[in-house]
This record gives structure tokens, C-alpha cells and sequence, in this order.
């Protein structure tokens, strides 16, 4: 193999699995040292810096980090990355002083969002410090998108989100409550923006027309209804739920039916538990809660007697599974569920009912607009979707990010410049070489196992529909779960010529990472190694010829836990521990590449 | 020194053997060796030996002196017994112990100044008394641990750190031990594991006194330029004649050897060294030819390595020579170890 490109931004990028994992690029080694340290503030501002919304994503993310964290490949769990940027939200000092401002004199653009959700204050918290005049249109009474409305305040609490949010609207965002945007045509011919960003999400939940469903009033759409709940316009449900779906909304439908008054709610599953959409820790909330998940049922009827909802009946269903495919389903009969309400939860939809067919801004037939991947740019040029909206429902941290490369376009878009143009990501390496054999990060693997974080008593939390129900880390918590990060953005730094090739590195390195051998093909190598690579989606580190027999150095980077014990033992300093700092662009990078 | 240990973390794939124990479970303290000393790289070497064996950790004695070498006895297999001696003294103590208990597999590890100074008539006495136990002389030309002095195996003309030119003949310990009729001796280099390891596992299986000589560089007071024990000095004088294949007992042997390339060697507990011939006119089992092979080659500043000798057939090992205890001395019942006045007085009354 041709020795490896370290300075390609990526490739270090990739070694931080969690880091590259987020969808906004998160710099998680850096701030769970910072908590480490006891530096809450520094720890939140590195997390705002890039997902914005570090107290609200410290307790709702879907956390596509933690699957990746490479903690997760030498022991059973992954670090708690999530929960730890819940610590440095709740212990940060006060931060309004130290966040970006808008300058007085305006750059004179105006751009105008559509929706405040997680997608829209995203661009408008990346464009104000730039000069722009951001209007936002919201057609609820309250900001925050599904945020509000739709994740139960018992996991997000209200002031969390009005504090952060509150960070971006009191910059000097124009937020137009109980502003719907009824025609985007009106709002371009208006021309009183230089452009438009769509961040309406994806709002209208999934049907189920069965025999039955028009004949009651008590089958619920699950995002309406909880909807309805955060504006409390619902108070109550029957004693018996019925929830169809088992996805995160449906999730959230059958813990809030707890707290209306339901005493046996049962979510309903078509097929067994491998394929359920739910990620693993809200069934393992919802289950603790006493909800019960039934699978293999599909829903047939509702059954109404006298105008009155009875209950469901299902026919049971039987797979044949290979290798998680289902190869073949019989069904097993019917069976009836009684039951006083239905919440439907199997999925969310695009609906664009306010933009009209001919201004240019295409749709597809399922109503999803098309939208370059890249820029966020619609078919007619001045107009931007990101969020939900542009390709259907995701999540909040990829509305964030969807936000963040949206503002660079807008931004390009409204300075002449092309779209395309965009700036790379960038890295930094610095050696972290402090003396002979220290280093200035813990470089210490510590065994311990991945903390728990604790929660409110069952009994109490019932009581109010909005007792959050998780307390945070404690104080000893924290501290132990931080020291279980790796430090992966600690790279293992090797230059070849210094190589005296006594396998000083090999022999102490705790998981075989480091092999010295004749150079071959990628896959001679990965099977040539001290312990064989196996996991392809992890880069072989493959250095120059060595002075001395021109053999190569390889590190599979797949399990190394950044311990430094290699540089530690290298007489010659071929190996250092360096950190990389990746740079993800936002605007306001752009803008200053703009400006020189 | 290193300020941290070698955390216990594991390679989630690290295979386990017929004990179900890890290599990383035949590891032992961590090393305060200098960064990058060969002796380091042999330690790791006898970890993977001592692994790929199933040897008991409890089964193993580990023997030493005085040196960094024989420090490294803490650096491996911590289940094991050990015992480190005063300075050349640890051929004395493993006869000792292989006397009283000969069902334990005895490792010595020493230096060249241990082995070849201070201890020469030990070492000496040891292969002359055919101890059954495997000697590995971790030789790296100097006394590392008193801070680079020339040891008795530094070559001619060699210098220094500080300039300063080696006059005197040194030693060989491999010529040493043909010429007082070692039945398995060997040479190696700390930078080739491949061949390092089935030697050791030979070693360690064979019956009679093995000795390893393993050219070990010492990085912080030999390893400039105008050393010839250098690493860099050593690869490019570096040898192999004839590697050696470790076959445990009643297992396949499933590589394919060349014919008249290879030869298999019985060892006395079943298992085999298949012996392959870098040299095809070199024979491993004439002692006085290899003699001559070896000295030759050292004249051309030629380290040669491999099994250079090796002979199962001789019938001097230690225990069958002395007829020792087959049953250890800790496990004797106490009216056999003391059998009482009555037996002492008898036995005195054959000298009287
Ligand atoms: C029940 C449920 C639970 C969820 N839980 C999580 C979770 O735990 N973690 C997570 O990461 N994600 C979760 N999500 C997904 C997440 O909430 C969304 O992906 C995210 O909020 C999308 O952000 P957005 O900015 O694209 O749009 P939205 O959050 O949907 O915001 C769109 C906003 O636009 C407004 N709007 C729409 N049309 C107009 C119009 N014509 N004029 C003016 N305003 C308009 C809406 O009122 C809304 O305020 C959940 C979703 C649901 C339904
Ligand atoms: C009786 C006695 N004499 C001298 C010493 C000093 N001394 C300690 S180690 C050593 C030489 C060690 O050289 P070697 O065996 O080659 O080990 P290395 O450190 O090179 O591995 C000497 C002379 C001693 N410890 N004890
Ligand atoms: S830092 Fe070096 S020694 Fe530690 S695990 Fe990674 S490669 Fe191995
Ligand atoms: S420890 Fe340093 S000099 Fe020795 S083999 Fe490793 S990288 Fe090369
Ligand atoms: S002084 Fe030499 S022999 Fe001793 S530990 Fe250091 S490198 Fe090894
Ligand atoms: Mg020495």
C-alpha cells in the first residue's frame, strides 16, 4: 500500500468515531476533557459551537455518536457522550456574555425562515453574527418546532428549551409568532427577502384507514395528539391505550398516555424486536414505565360497537428470519386487544400544502422537495430547505447541521458567490509531548464501566405530565464516566525515517494494534497483521519504507484506546501523540475568507 | 520508565490457548527498561512462547542475576516462581532448584556480563553439568545497567559511546558452550521474533541444558554508529542458517518442507523441531562442523543464527546422570527427607 495521507483532513477525522459519527461533527474528546477538568463553560461553548443546542441535545439526542464510540468495540458499552453534554449544560455558568453578537450595522440582506424549528434557528444563529436580518415565520404561538410540540417535556423541559433558544432569537432574530406562511408565492413576490429557507419539518402524521377508523373520535394521530398535550389542549386518556407503531413517537405516545391517566398501555408491533425503529434506551424507558410491548400482531379493524371504541383486533403473524431478513410471514388468526383510545404512530410525512406547484421550487410525488445534498438549494435558486422538510423526518442534530451548511450557501448565495465554492475542513495536529514519557492528556486507560444515569422514582414521576424524568449524572458520576473516553482525538503520529525497528511499540501496545511487516496489498496486510484487521470501515495507518529493512509500519486504527504506551516506549520519538483538531467551516469561516 | 502501566485492556479477538488463558495473561509487571532495549522485544518473546506451549504459569521458574537482563525475569509470566540472585550466581541457584524439584520447567535469563564476567565459571558448570533448563544470554556487548562499560562478548575495534575502542578478544558464548558440549545452542536477535519464539519453545522443551544466545542491542549506551551490536550493525550482519519450526507433541505438522531442506528433530516429551536449512551443506547435528562453521563466519564479522546445534541422544542430562528425586523435595513425606538419628548414625558408620 502507498503510505497514508495523514494530512487529508478526513483521516483523522474518521480515527475520532464519535466526532465523525455527528452529524454536525461535535468535538466530544475535547469537551468531555474539559468536563474532566471541571471547565462546564468551556465544555458547553465547544458543544454550541457546533450542535448549537447542547442542553437539549444533551437529553434527546438520538445520539448517533455513541454507537460509534470505539469504547463500545473493547468492552460492552459506549461511553455516555450524550449524558456528559447534559453535565456541561447543567453546570456551565452563565454564557449570553461570551456567545456571538450581531453587529449594529447590518450587511443589508434580509433572509426570511419558515418554521422555528431546530432548522431554522440554526440558520438564523449562524447569519445574524454576520450582519443579516432574520425574519422568522412561526405559525404556533411558541418556538421550537417538534421540540416543543412533540417531545414530552417529562425528557425536555420547557426552560431548557426557552433558555437556548432565547440565546438565538435575543441575538436580534425577528421571530413572527403565530405567523403562518400560507403562499411562498406571496412571500418572494414580496421581495422583501434576499432568501428563503423552508424549515417547516415534516408535519402530518400517517393514516391507518381500517374498517372502523371514521366511526369514533377516539383514534388519535400521534403527533397531533402530542401536540395537543404540550399546548394542553388534551388532559386525559381512557384507562386502556392502544398505541400502533413502534417507532420513537410511539415511544413518547405511550409514556404520556401514562401520565394522562392510562393504566395499561400496550404498544403494538408488527414484527419482533430486531426490526423495531425505537432506539434501545426509550424502550427500555417506556418498559420500566410498565408499558407493554406486544409483537408479531398487524392491525386488521377497530372495533366500534354502538358509536363506542372497544377495542382492535389483529391478526397474529409468524416470520421465518435469516440473517435479520424475513423470509416468510403465516398468520397465526386473529385476536382481539380491548381498548378505550388508539394512538396511531407509524410515521410522519412532508406536506406543502403552502407552496404552490408553479414558482419554480419542485416537488416530488411523495411531496419531498428536490434539494441538492450539498448546498440545500432548491430548484429556484434564492430558496433553501434543510431539516426535516428537505428530505422527510430525521432528527434534531441533523436539522442543526442541515442549518449550518444552509446558512453557508445562503451566505455565498447573497454575496454573488457560487454555492459550490465551499471552504474544505481542515486539521491540526500538535504534539502533546510534555517530558520523556508524559503527555498532556490522562492517558491512563481507566476500566471502569459505563455509569447510569439516575432517575426519578416511578411513583413519583406520574404525578405532572412534565417531571423530567432523568436526573442527570452526579457529580462522582461524571467524574468516573468522563475518564472512560478515550481520547481518540489524540492521534498516534509516526514518521518512518526515525524508526530504529525494535519493536518497542509492537510489544506494548495493549490491543496488537502496531505489526511491522513487508508492504503488500490492503488486503495482504489486514490479514498479516498481530491481531488480523477485520473491521474494513477502519483505516489501515500505513507508514513509508523503514530505514533499516524497508519493511512498513502498520497501525490498525481500530481498536487503539490512545494510550500513548507506543510513543512512550519509542526510543526515537517515531511515534508522538498528537491531538487533531478538525475544522468543520460554518459561515462565519466563510465569511472571513470572504472579507481577506 | 514508563509513568503509567500497561493497561489490561484487550484485543476483543485475542485468541486463547489449550488452558484458556490469553498471551496478555503470561505478561508480567511493566518494564523499567530503557525505551527500545532489545531486552524488552525477548521478554515479549518468551510471553509468546511460554503462551503458544500452554505451559502453566505456575509451572515455570524463572531464574536470574544481575543486570538489566536479568531484571526482565519481572516482566514475564507473573504466576511463575522467580528468583533473582546475586551478580553470576543464578547458574548456582537453577541447579539447586532443578535438584530439588525437576517437574517444574526452569528459564535462566542473563546478560553477557553476568554470564560471561562475573559468572563465567557458573555458566561454565552448568552446561558442563547438562542442567535441564533453558539459558538465554540477552547479549548486547556492554554492561547496560552500570552504564555501558565493554562486557567479555564486545568485539574487536568496537567502540564506545564515547569513542572509546574495544582491544581485548571477546568471548563467544556459543562457541563457549559447542566447545564444552552443550546439546542445544542457539543464536538470535531481540528484532526477529519469528525465529526467536519456536527457539525458545524448543529451548524450553528440550532435555538437557539449552542455551539461547540472543543479540539484544542496549539503546542507550551501544546502539551508535562504530558498535557492532548495534541494531542496525546486527541486521546487516545478521545470518540465519538454519530456522527452526516448534511442532508440539501430537499435533500436525502442516507446513510443507523441502526435500533434503528440512530435518525433524524428536524431543524427549513427543514434540519436534523441524530444522530448516538456510545452508543446505550446514549439519545442526555435528558438533565439531558447527564449530568450525561458527568460527569461520565470526572472523567475517558474521553473527550466524538459528538451532546451530542441537543433540537429543545425549545421555549426560542432569538428572538421569545424578539419578535425582523424582518426586520434588516439597512433596517427599517428612520420614523419607529426615529419616532419624538411627538412619544418620548408619550412614556415619560407613566412614568410620
Ligand atoms: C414524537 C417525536 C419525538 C421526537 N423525539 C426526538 C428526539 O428525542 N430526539 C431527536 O433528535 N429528534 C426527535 N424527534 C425528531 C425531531 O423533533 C425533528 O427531526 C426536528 O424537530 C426537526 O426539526 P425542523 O427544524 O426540521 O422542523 P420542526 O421541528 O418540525 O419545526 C418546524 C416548525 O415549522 C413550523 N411550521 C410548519 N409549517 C409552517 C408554515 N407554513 N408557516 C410557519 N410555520 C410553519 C412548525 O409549527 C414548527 O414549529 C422527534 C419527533 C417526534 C415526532
Ligand atoms: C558482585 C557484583 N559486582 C558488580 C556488580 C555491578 N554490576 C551490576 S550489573 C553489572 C553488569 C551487567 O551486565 P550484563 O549482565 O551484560 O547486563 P545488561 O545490563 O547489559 O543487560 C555489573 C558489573 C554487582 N551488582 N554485583
Ligand atoms: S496509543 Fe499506541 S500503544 Fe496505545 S493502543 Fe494505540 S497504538 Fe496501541
Ligand atoms: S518503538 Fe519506535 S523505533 Fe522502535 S519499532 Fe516502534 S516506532 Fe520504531
Ligand atoms: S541501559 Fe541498555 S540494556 Fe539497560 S535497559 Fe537501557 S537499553 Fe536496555
Ligand atoms: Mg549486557
Amino acid at each position: 500500500m502507498e503510505p497514508t495521507q495523514t494530512a487529508e483532513p478526513d483521516y483523522f477525522h474518521k480515527v475520532v468515531d464519535c466526532q465523525w459519527a455527528c452529524p454536525a461533527h461535535t468535538d466530544v474528546p475535547e469537551y468531555i476533557r474539559l468536563i474532566a477538568q471541571g471547565e462546564f463553560t468551556e465544555a458547553y461553548l465547544v458543544n454550541r459551537a457546533t450542535n448549537v443546542f447542547p442542553g437539549i441535545l444533551g437529553r434527546v439526542c438520538d445520539r448517533p455518536c455513541e454507537p460509534a464510540c470505539r469504547r463500545g468495540r473493547i468492552e460492552d458499552k459506549p461511553v455516555a457522550i450524550c449524558r456528559l453534554k447534559r453535565v456541561a449544560a447543567d453546570h456551565r455558568d452563565e454564557v449570553a456574555q461570551r456567545l456571538p453578537r450581531a453587529p449594529a450595522k447590518k450587511n443589508g440582506k434580509k433572509i426570511a425562515c419558515i418554521g422555528a424549528g431546530p432548522a431554522s434557528l440554526t440558520v438564523a444563529n449562524d447569519l445574524l453574527p454576520l450582519g443579516y436580518e432574520v425574519t422568522i415565520f412561526e405559525q404556533f404561538g411558541v418556538p421550537g418546532g417538534l421540540m416543543r410540540t412533540n417531545i414530552p417535556a417529562f425528557r425536555l423541559p420547557v426552560q431548557v428549551l426557552d433558555e437556548e433558544i432565547g440565546y438565538i432569537v435575543s441575538m436580534g432574530a425577528d421571530l413572527r409568532l403565530n405567523s403562518p406562511v400560507n403562499s411562498l408565492r406571496k412571500l418572494l413576490d414580496s421581495r422583501e427577502f434576499d432568501a428563503v429557507f423552508v424549515g417547516s419539518g415534516a408535519p402530518k402524521g400517517k393514516e391507518l384507514e381500517l374498517p372502523g377508523r371514521r366511526d369514533t373520535d377516539r383514534i388519535h394521530i400521534g403527533i397531533s395528539w402530542l401536540e395537543s398535550v404540550a399546548f394542553g389542549h388534551i388532559e386525559r386518556i381512557g384507562e386502556r391505550v392502544l398505541i400502533i407503531g413502534v417507532g420513537n413517537t410511539a415511544m413518547d405516545c405511550c409514556r404520556t398516555s401514562l401520565r394522562l391517566g392510562a393504566k395499561d398501555v400496550q404498544v403494538m408491533a408488527r414484527k419482533p424486536r430486531e426490526f423495531f425503529k425505537a432506539s434501545a434506551w426509550e424502550l427500555e424507558d417506556a418498559e420500566q414505565e410498565t408499558v407493554k410491548i406486544v409483537v408479531n400482531h398487524a392491525p386488521k379493524s377497530f372495533v366500534v360497537k354502538d358509536g363506542k371504541l372497544t377495542g382492535m383486533m389483529f391478526d397474529k403473524l409468524e416470520y421465518d428470519i435469516e440473517n435479520g431478513e424475513i423470509k416468510a410471514t403465516r398468520e397465526l388468526g386473529e385476536e382481539f386487544f380491548p381498548c378505550d383510545d388508539v394512538i396511531l404512530a407509524i410515521g410522519q410525512e412532508n406536506a406543502f400544502p403552502w407552496i404552490e406547484r408553479d414558482i419554480g421550487v419542485e416537488l416530488d410525488r411523495w411531496n419531498v422537495p428536490k434539494v441538492d445534498k450539498v448546498t440545500f438549494q432548491s430548484t429556484r435558486p434564492e430558496v433553501f430547505f434543510g431539516g426535516d422538510a428537505a428530505f422527510g423526518p430525521k432528527n434534531i442534530i441533523w436539522s442543526v447541521e442541515h442549518g449550518h451548511q444552509a446558512a453557508i450557501s445562503i451566505h455565498k448565495f447573497c454575496q454573488g458567490e457560487p454555492v459550490t465554492a465551499r471552504m474544505p475542513r481542515g486539521v491540526t495536529l500538535t504534539s502533546r509531548k510534555m517530558g520523556m514519557h508524559e503527555w498532556s492528556y490522562k492517558n491512563e486507560y481507566n476500566g471502569a464501566e459505563r455509569r447510569l444515569v439516575p432517575h426519578v422514582a416511578l411513583v413519583e414521576r406520574f404525578k405532572k405530565v412534565n417531571i423530567e424524568v432523568e436526573l442527570g449524572f452526579t457529580a462522582e458520576q461524571a467524574a468516573l464516566e468522563v475518564q472512560r473516553c478515550l481520547n481518540c482525538d489524540m492521534q498516534t503520529v509516526f514518521t518512518a525515517k526515525l524508526c530504529i525497528e525494535c519493536d518497542a511499540c509492537i510489544d506494548i501496545c495493549p490491543v496488537d494494534c502496531l505489526t511491522i511487516t513487508p508492504n503488500g496489498t490492503e488486503g495482504e496486510l489486514r490479514a498479516r497483521l498481530k491481531a488480523p484487521a477485520t473491521n474494513p470501515q477502519q483505516a489501515l495507518y500505513v507508514s513509508a519504507a523503514l530505514p533499516q529493512t524497508a519493511r512498513v509500519m502498520v497501525k490498525d486504527e481500530d481498536v487503539c484506546v490512545h494510550c500513548g504506551l507506543c510513543a512512550e516506549r519509542c526510543p526515537t520519538a517515531a511515534w508522538d501523540m498528537q491531538k487533531s483538531t478538525i475544522k468543520i467551516p460554518h459561515a462565519i469561516d466563510e465569511d472571513a475568507t470572504c472579507r481577506s | 520508565m514508563s509513568y503509567i502501566n500497561k493497561p489490561k485492556v484487550a484485543h476483543p479477538s485475542l485468541p486463547t490457548n489449550a488452558l484458556g488463558l490469553t498471551r496478555r495473561q503470561y505478561e508480567g509487571a511493566m518494564s523499567t527498561l530503557c525505551a527500545g532495549c532489545g531486552h524488552d522485544s525477548v521478554t515479549a518473546a518468551i510471553v509468546e512462547a511460554c503462551w503458544g506451549i500452554d505451559l502453566k504459569p505456575e509451572q515455570l521458574a524463572k531464574l536470574s542475576g544481575i543486570g538489566c537482563s536479568s531484571k526482565t525475569t519481572a516482566y514475564f509470566v507473573a504466576g511463575a516462581h522467580g528468583f533473582n540472585s546475586v551478580h553470576g550466581r543464578m547458574p548456582s541457584i537453577a541447579s539447586g532448584a532443578a535438584a530439588a524439584n525437576r517437574e517444574l520447567t526452569y528459564i535462566g535469563i542473563s546478560g553477557d556480563g553476568d554470564s560471561l564476567s562475573i559468572g563465567f565459571g557458573q555458566l561454565a558448570h552448568a552446561i558442563r553439568r547438562n542442567i535441564n533448563m533453558l539459558y538465554i544470554i540477552e547479549n548486547n556487548g556492554v554492561y547496560g545497567l552500570t552504564k555501558g562499560q565493554f562486557s567479555a562478548s564486545a568485539d574487536i575495534g568496537t567502540k564506545a559511546k564515547k569513542g572509546e575502542v574495544n582491544l581485548t578478544p571477546p568471548i563467544d558464548p556459543v562457541l563457549l558452550a559447542l566447545s564444552l558440549g552443550a546439546t542445544f545452542v542457539a543464536r538470535s536477535f531481540s528484532g526477529d521474533k519469528q525465529q526467536l519464539v519456536p527457539l525458545i519453545q524448543a529451548g524450553l522443551k528440550h532435555n538437557g541444558f539449552a542455551l539461547i544466545d540472543v543479540l539484544s542491542p542496549c539503546v542507550t549506551f551501544n546502539d551508535h554508529e562504530g558498535s557492532t551490536r548495534s541494531y542496525t550493525f546486527t541486521r546487516e550482519h545478521y545470518h540465519p542458517v538454519i530456522e527452526a519450526d516448534f511442532v508440539p507433541k501430537a499435533s500436525e505438522i502442516t507446513v510443507d518442507y523441502q526435500e533434503g531442506q528440512a530435518l525433524s528433530v524428536e524431543l524427549h516429551d513427543g514434540s519436534q523441531v523441524i530444522l530448516r536449512k538456510l545452508d543446505a551443506s550446514y549439519d545442526p547435528t555435528d558438533r565439531s562442523a558447527a564449530y568450525h562453521f561458527i568460527e569461520t563466519k565470526i572472523k567475517n564479522h558474521e553473527y550466524v543464527t538459528g538451532l546451530i546445534h542441537i543433540d537429543e541422544s545425549s545421555t549426560t542430562e542432569f538428572h538421569t546422570l545424578n539419578k535425582t528425586t523424582k518426586v520434588p523435595l516439597n512433596r517427599l513425606p517428612f520420614e523419607k527427607l529426615s529419616p532419624g538419628n538411627a538412619a544418620l548414625q548408619k550412614l556415619q558408620a560407613r566412614w568410620r
